[in-house]
């Protein structure tokens, strides 16, 4: 640890002597930062360039090309667009009725404290929560079927809608969590200023309400985007792994443990157009809370 | 009739009581202070009044129109809040028009009345700026503008100023009162700085624990306080323990000096112990009036230097007292520690009961002189 | 009242879509006896000796990494604040990676960039990769939830009244700094816990015998058994959330109630 090695030259006076000594105090942050995070990413990004003589190719990016690898990534997008849009939708909801809709007090803890945990809720936990739920031999199919619905063999859990559902189940409380301190920065004055302008609800929502929210919802949003797109163990559980036409970590995942692709170069090219949309969302992100943030410093 | 009537109005909130027996009638075009300390239920009753919190019992009529179920976007009243409390998505000149906007206004002279208002309020290049851009003396100007803009029956202010720092109050409110002569509106205005009441009000509702101490002129309020509350709440008072002696002649002793005040002590007999109430501006070093007085002895403990005004205290021996001297630098202000005899006229004088009881001689001359 | 109709029909169905899944997880996980409702399931998984061993594997990983993520960051944050101000965007840049690199993007740079090396040849290697990820993992909730807990002390005059007192780098913040971030580090200690014992995606790719992956392989071959697993698995993380809060109500009540 750096600032041990401070004992003897930072003692004597509380201002930095040296600037070089000072900047030892984060070292070992970022030696750690650096050998598990950066450099493995870099060279992952650098080596997607390189072909397996070490020369300078586009080859990588372009065999991103192969059908079954832009289907791949055409489904985790519409995955994570369809979860991102539903979750935040029903998880805003819910934040909303929980903070200023006015329900007792204690409901909003238990919501609160239930999304910390559930939205940590992925792979074999939620998968089976799932199966006992929506499966062949589900309580709820179970019940629609003796009301006269069945949703067998219209619907599998394993499809495209079944694994929406299942993301769903983490992205409302990750919305939930966001949300809720937003929507308790709504302050009561300017309901209550617009009322005596006389605006009536819908003026409200419509004018003022929804304006001020909007930056935050997609924000939070665009983050739920991003969660569902880096998502893997539960897709892993539910679509048993390996198979083509999958969600790109799964594909990503397979290059590690076997050699199905025989280029190694590929598995670094489909690693960076994660991380590629991955920036994309968390820089999408980081501005809609700053137009946010302006409004809401005064 | 009245233009603003509250009549019986209370309001509880699960047990406890916020407002009681509250009775008010303001003439149209009046501005009118809530004054009273904290918790009292100025903001309650406001609220009541602009449709946000409904009566427990008691009617609000405006304009002789019975408003207590009407809900506040239909009240036609401008509201400013302490907080500002300004549209932050929306720019100066957006906020000031958003009333107008929701009445369905055309654009034009939503724009007129925009730049009207701008002009009042001395803003007229910010109207492009948002709320964050502002200082707070700023928005608030805004937000008075905001409230004026739908041309309201009534303007109702809570605290507007208390977060502004001193030098801006005071301008600020005075901006407020030429802008609400200006355009004759009806005003109530909560604070819980008598000092700003005072300078502002046409009248004064003093307000306690839910209930009204006292209503009236910024003058009798001061000068002729109804309730031993209002007397120590508005100014600075002197308390000074005393036992009447003859209350026919109105005479009574402070620490064995016997003190005349100006009326016969109708409500007291002699021995009674009572307080009796001083301003300290009323009270001057002996020697520098010379009708009757009434004269106290005692020992100078402490001199403060308050700038225009030098602030003297004396100890008798159980009481303390008092008193302001102006500034004056050819003159050494009274020692520590020196003995001093100060003078007051029987007119200076109040007596108060010892509990809460509104009893003392002057209330009597404030009604006489409303 | 219909007023409050609105809000109480949306909390309804966010609980539904939250409960009934549980409820019939653990409605299927006591079916493991045909005819009647036992726990039989919980015993069969409780009595697997993989089951122990992974667990207790999971929780010896959860412990290093929380150990070593606190280790780092503690000192880094206090640095940050005493004499780096400038520094703070550039470390939360930085903890904010990880929602960057998702975790297969994150296993799958490591497994490649140090193949061929000690790291990636041995058991041991393979699990200093573990821990690093997860603590790599950890940073953005250790890190904000020091930073809070750092602004909330007053950490200049702390520092310099140690420092009068003689006391050197080391004694600070082991004996000053450490004990007043106490709470602010347990709680970030705990979600820190509840994701590495619930972590698939690293461990399954580096092949450890983790928690995770346990939970995958028992899915593939028993029935009730992964109903069962999904609810124990749920009450830790509950727990350990619930941990976090008995905390901070207790931080809170140190600080405002009576001495
Ligand atoms: N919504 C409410 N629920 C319960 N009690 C309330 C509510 N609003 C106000 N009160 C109580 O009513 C009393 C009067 O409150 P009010 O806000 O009117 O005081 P105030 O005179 O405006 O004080 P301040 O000068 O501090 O603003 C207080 O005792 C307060 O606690
Ligand atoms: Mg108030």
């Amino acid at each position: 640890m750096a600032p041990l090695t401070q004992t003897k030259t930072g003692r004597a006076t509380v201002e930095p002597r040296a600037f070089s000594w000072t900047w030892l105090g984060v070292a070992p942050f970022f030696l750690f930062v650096a050998a598990f995070l950066i450099w493995p990413t870099l060279s992952i990004i650098a080596q997607s360039f390189l072909d397996q003589d070490r020369r300078l190719t586009l080859r990588n990016i372009l065999e991103l090309g192969r059908p079954f690898i832009v289907s791949s990534y055409v489904y985790s997008l519409q995955l994570s667009a369809v979860t991102a849009i539903g979750g935040g939708i029903l998880g805003g909801l819910l934040a909303y009725a929980i903070t200023i809709g006015g329900l007792p007090r204690p409901l909003r803890d238990a919501v609160l404290s239930f999304s910390g945990v559930a939205s940590n809720f992925a792979g074999v936990p939620l998968a089976f929560a799932f199966i006992a739920t929506l499966g062949q031999l589900g309580v709820v199919t179970q019940w629609l079927r003796s009301v006269g619905i069945s949703l067998y063999p219209a619907f599998s859990l394993y499809s495209f809608w079944g694994l929406s559902i299942v993301y769903i189940y983490f992205q409302i409380p990750l919305m939930v969590l966001i949300m809720a301190p937003a929507f308790e920065g709504m302050r009561r004055e300017w309901r209550e200023a617009a009322e005596s302008l006389g605006a009536t609800s819908w003026h409200y929502w419509r004018y003022i309400g929804l304006p001020i929210l909007l930056p935050s919802i997609l924000g939070t949003m665009v983050l739920l985007f991003g969660n569902a797109f880096g998502a893997h163990a539960t897709a892993f559980q539910l679509t048993g792994g390996g198979s083509q036409g999958n969600v790109v970590t799964i594909l990503i995942g397979a290059q590690i443990s076997s050699d199905a692709l025989a280029n190694p170069g590929l598995g670094n090219a489909l690693a960076l157009g994660m991380i590629i949309i991955m920036g994309v969302c968390i820089g999408l992100y980081t501005w809609l809370q700053r137009l946010s943030a302006r409004w809401l410093r005064s | 009739m009245a233009f603003l009537e509250l009549v019986n109005v209370r309001k509880s909130f699960g047990a406890s009581v916020a407002v009681e027996n509250f009775n008010l009638a303001v003439e149209r075009g009046e501005f009118v202070s809530f004054l009273g300390p904290s918790g009292c239920g100025k903001t309650t009753t406001l609220r009541m009044v602009a449709g946000f919190e409904k009566p427990t019992a008691g009617r609000i009529v405006i304009d002789g129109v019975d408003v207590t179920d009407t809900p506040p976007n239909r009240r036609n009243i401008g509201m400013v809040f302490q907080s500002y409390a300004l549209f932050p998505n929306m720019t100066v000149a957006d906020n000031i028009g958003f009333g107008l906007k929701i009445a369905r206004r055309p654009a034009d002279e939503i724009r007129a009345r925009v730049e009207e208002l701008l002009r009042i309020i001395h803003m007229s290049e910010f109207g492009r700026r948002y709320p964050y851009q502002l200082s707070g003396g700023q928005q608030q100007r805004v937000a008075l503008a905001r409230a004026l803009a739908i041309q309201p029956k009534l303007l109702l202010l809570d605290e507007p100023l208390s977060a502004l720092d001193a030098k801006i109050r005071a301008s600020l409110r005075q901006e407020i009162r030429e802008i609400q002569r200006q355009l004759g509106i009806t005003t109530i205005y909560v604070t819980h700085d008598q000092e700003e009441a005072m300078a502002l009000s046409d009248r004064i509702v003093v307000m306690s624990r839910g209930r009204i101490e006292q209503i009236g002129t910024p003058f009798e309020v001061y000068n002729f306080p109804a309730t031993r509350f209002v007397a120590s709440f508005v100014g600075t008072l002197n308390l000074l323990q005393a036992t009447v002696v003859d209350a026919a002649i109105g005479l009574v002793s402070v620490e064995g000096q016997s003190i005349r005040v100006a009326r016969p002590l109708t409500q007291h007999r002699s021995g009674d112990a009572v307080s009796l109430a001083l301003r300290p501006e009323l009270i001057a070093l002996d020697g520098q009036i010379n009708s009757e007085v009434n004269r106290l002895s005692g020992t100078v403990e402490d001199v403060t230097f308050l700038g225009s005004i030098v602030r003297v205290r004396v100890r008798l021996s159980a009481n303390k007292l008092h008193f302001d001297l102006f500034n004056n630098p050819q003159l050494r202000p009274p020692q520590p520690g020196s003995l001093i005899t100060v003078q007051f006229a029987p007119e200076a004088c109040l007596v108060l009961g010892e509990d809460a009881s509104p009893a003392h001689p002057m209330s009597a001359s404030a009604a006489q002189a409303a | 009242m219909l007023k409050r109709f609105w809000p109480w029909f949306w909390f309804t169905v966010g609980a539904m879509y939250f409960l009934v899944p549980l409820y019939a997880t653990f409605d299927f996980s006591l079916r493991a006896r045909r005819g009647e409702l036992s726990f039989a399931a919980y015993a069969n998984v409780l009595n697997d000796i993989k089951f122990v061993e992974s667990f207790w594997f999971s929780f010896q990983t959860a412990l290093a990494t929380i150990v070593i993520s606190a280790l780092v960051i503690v000192p880094t944050a206090y640095w940050v604040q005493l004499r780096l101000p400038r520094l703070r965007p550039v470390i939360e840049f930085f903890t904010l990676l990880p929602f960057v690199v998702p975790a297969v993007v994150l296993v799958f740079s490591l497994a490649r960039t140090y193949s061929r090396t000690p790291l990636t040849d041995s058991r041991e290697g393979l699990w200093v990769l573990l821990i690093g990820s997860y603590v790599i993992l950890s940073f953005p909730y250790m890190y904000r939830a020091v930073d809070t807990g750092l602004r909330s002390i007053n950490i200049h005059d702390l520092t310099e009244a140690a420092q009068s007192l003689g006391a050197g780098w080391f004694t600070i913040l082991a004996r000053v700094i450490f004990p007043n971030v106490y709470t602010a580090l347990l709680s970030g200690a705990f979600i820190t816990f509840a994701i590495v014992m619930g972590e698939f995606t690293i461990a399954a790719l580096l092949a450890q015998p983790a928690f995770g992956p346990y939970m995958n392989r028992l899915a593939s071959s028993r029935v009730y058994e992964p109903s069962a697993l999904a609810i124990i698995s749920f009450a830790l993380t509950w727990a350990a959330i619930a941990a976090i809060q008995w905390i901070g109500q207790g931080a809170q009540a140190r600080v405002a109630g009576p001495r």
